[in-house]
């Protein structure tokens, strides 16, 4: 067999580009359905348990699929915003814990979730670095976002404009990292979290500024009355949160009325579950709400009905390409007919003749086979990422 | 029935011919003896390139028979004819028959790798650099057969033949196309392996000046005629 194997690999050798197209040709048509297969299993379970641990969210009423992949997976698709006294009303009706969530900004191109401490207990997520969230302008940093953005306890972010020239609307807010959480293998890796007001603190909702009852320039005051003094666009504003500014902050008017993306209600028993869920059903209500596992679990039935169309174009494609290759082999056989009249003349066996052919036929397979494994065990390697980016975000 | 030792090729009432076209070849009787180094000549598609091809099995034998030693190859079914041909002839083809995708030596090698009865060992590996010195294509061992030149191609089939020590040889046109020098030097190496393995030589030639280094000329317009040598 070695023998058999050493003229095959010389005649592979002088054919290399002939070798080289069919190893190309088996190895795609193996990888492109295994490597779907295990990315769609890798997305099945992301989205799955992570819905599957998310017992149910709260949200304006639209598309759900937009307030479940927003509010677990931090996506870019924002539902309309609902107020805070949505969680406020859970938190009354002592049958779940809210958790609210406002995901709208960025920084860095990575999302910045407004939440409370609730949520790290919640998730389960823990600081592997620094300590959790405090003060108005901290942050804690999922792993990934840390790995990425080469940060640690001590280093500031600086969370991104809505839109370059948004110049009456949000600033940017120099926040001060805090934490670093462990790795969790989720969604939660690639966030950063701050406390619910920062992200509000970020839209301009509150701030921070001089003290406009000591100002001495006249220019900076519009308005001075005895109860209260109307200031310029002239008045300085902290776009940092520190320790010498923070008793500035401020917020103005009733901050039940502040935007949020979501509330998360855990909730306490089925029972109680069951009860809240009921008081959402009012054709009136301007909320809904959803169990995120059977959101994901439309959306995978679809992702699944998308998969047997490509299932159905690959069956078609790896039978052209196995036809194609067939047919190389059997053109391949023809030009070596000179070759096996040579070895019949020399005294070759019958069986001989098909152990040559068929040890090249194997050499290919098997490294077609080989590349084929490799590529697999780079996209397993990679699956998490990649599912987040092709599937998620 | 026990036969002489001294006849390494015995052909009775040997009729044969193609299936299409009008080709026949009939040898009522033909005795090669052991250690013997005959020419066969006669004009183009007299069926000297047959005989060698039917005494080698690569044609099966319709009618009459052929011995070689005392194997009776008319007997054999195919895959025992392939077995006597690897094992105890050496061939050299008229158009050489060399693997262009291998090198001289592997091409050298090529029939110790087609089949377990032959062992391709450290020692097979030596002679074979060795005959190819003697054959003066030692420096170009490496080389594909694509590289090589008319010449160059025939010594290797040469020694491709000679290597696994064949008690018969069967050489078509061994020589032909070469310069005066290579055929004296090839024909002198082909005799000389002939003198040491104890092996027969049956070469089909057109060479008229190599005639008289045979022992025997077996002329193919005799067969046309009575059929009988």
């Amino acid at each position: 067999m070695i023998d058999s194997l050493y003229i095959a690999w010389q005649y592979i050798r002088s054919n290399r580009i002939r070798t080289a197209t069919l190893i190309a040709c088996i190895t795609l048509i193996s990888f492109l359905p295994a490597a779907l297969q295990l990315l769609l299993g890798e997305s099945e379970r992301q989205l799955m348990s992570r819905a599957a641990l998310t017992p149910l969210v709260i949200g304006a009423k639209g598309s759900s699929l937009d307030l479940v992949m927003n509010s677990l997976y931090f996506s870019d698709e924002m539902p309309e915003l609902i107020s805070m006294e949505a969680s406020e009303w859970v938190m009354e009706s002592d049958l779940a814990l809210p958790i609210p969530v406002y995901a709208r900004f960025h920084a860095r191109g990575n999302p910045i979730v407004g939440t409370t401490l609730d949520y790290f207990d919640f998730r389960g997520l823990k600081v592997a670095e620094g300590r959790n969230l405090a003060l108005l302008g901290d942050c804690v940093l999922g792993a990934r976002v840390a790995q990425k953005l080469d940060l640690k306890p001590g280093d500031s972010l600086l969370s991104s404009p809505e839109t370059l020239f948004d110049l009456a609307g949000v600033y940017p807010l120099k926040m001060k990292v805090v934490g670093v959480l462990q790795k969790s293998h989720t969604s939660d890796d690639l966030a950063v979290f701050v406390d619910i007001k920062t992200t509000w603190v970020i839209q301009g909702l509150g701030h921070g500024h001089q003290d406009v009852t000591k100002l001495k320039d006249p220019t900076l005051i519009l308005k001075r009355s005895e109860s209260t003094v109307a200031a310029t666009a002239k008045l300085y504003h902290h776009t940092e949160i520190t320790e010498k500014n923070i008793d500035s902050f401020h917020f103005h008017g009733n901050t039940s009325a502040y935007p949020i993306t979501a509330v998360i209600a855990v909730h306490y028993d089925d029972k109680s579950g069951t009860i809240l869920r009921g008081r959402y059903l009012s054709k009136d209500e301007s909320l809904q709400i959803i169990k995120p596992e059977e959101v994901i679990d439309g959306l995978l039935q679809n992702i699944f009905r998308i998969k047997n169309v490509l299932d159905a174009v690959i069956s078609v494609v790896a039978l052209a390409t196995i036809m194609a290759v067939i047919l190389v082999f059997a053109l391949s056989l023809r030009l070596r007919q000179r070759e096996i009249q040579t070895i019949f003349k020399l005294g070759c066996s019958r069986l001989t003749i098909v152990r040559l052919v068929s040890a090249e036929i194997f050499i290919i397979v098997l490294t077609s086979g080989l590349l084929c494994g490799v590529m697999i065990m780079v996209v397993n390697q990679i699956s998490n990422d990649l599912v987040r980016a092709l599937f998620i975000r | 029935m026990t036969l002489k030792n001294s006849i390494m090729i015995r052909i009775r009432n040997l009729d044969f011919n193609y299936l299409t076209g009008d080709f026949h070849l009939t040898i009522s009787k033909l005795n090669v003896e052991e250690g013997e180094k005959v020419a066969v000549i006669g004009p183009s598609g007299s069926g000297k390139t047959t005989l060698l091809n039917l005494i080698a099995g690569i044609v099966p034998v319709i009618n009459g028979n052929i011995r070689v030693e005392e194997t009776r190859i008319d007997s054999l079914n195919d895959a025992q004819r392939r077995n006597f041909r690897i094992t105890n002839i050496g061939f050299v083809f008229q158009d050489f028959e060399l693997l262009d995708y291998l090198n001289v030596t592997d091409n050298i090698l090529h029939p110790f790798r087609i089949t377990s009865a032959l062992n391709l060992d450290e020692n097979v590996r030596k002679r074979a650099i060795i005959l190819a010195e003697k054959m003066g294509i030692g420096d170009k061992l490496k080389r594909q057969t694509d590289n090589l030149s008319h010449g160059e191609k025939q010594r290797t089939a040469i020694c491709r033949a000679l290597l696994p020590h064949p008690k018969l040889i069967l050489a078509d046109e061994a020589t032909g196309n070469l310069d005066p020098e290579n055929k004296i030097r090839i024909l002198d190496l082909l005799f000389q392996a002939v003198d040491d393995h104890a092996a027969t030589l049956l070469a089909v030639t057109h060479d008229h000046e190599l005639f008289k280094r045979f022992d025997r000329i077996i002329d193919f317009r005799n067969f046309q005629s009575e059929g009988m040598v």
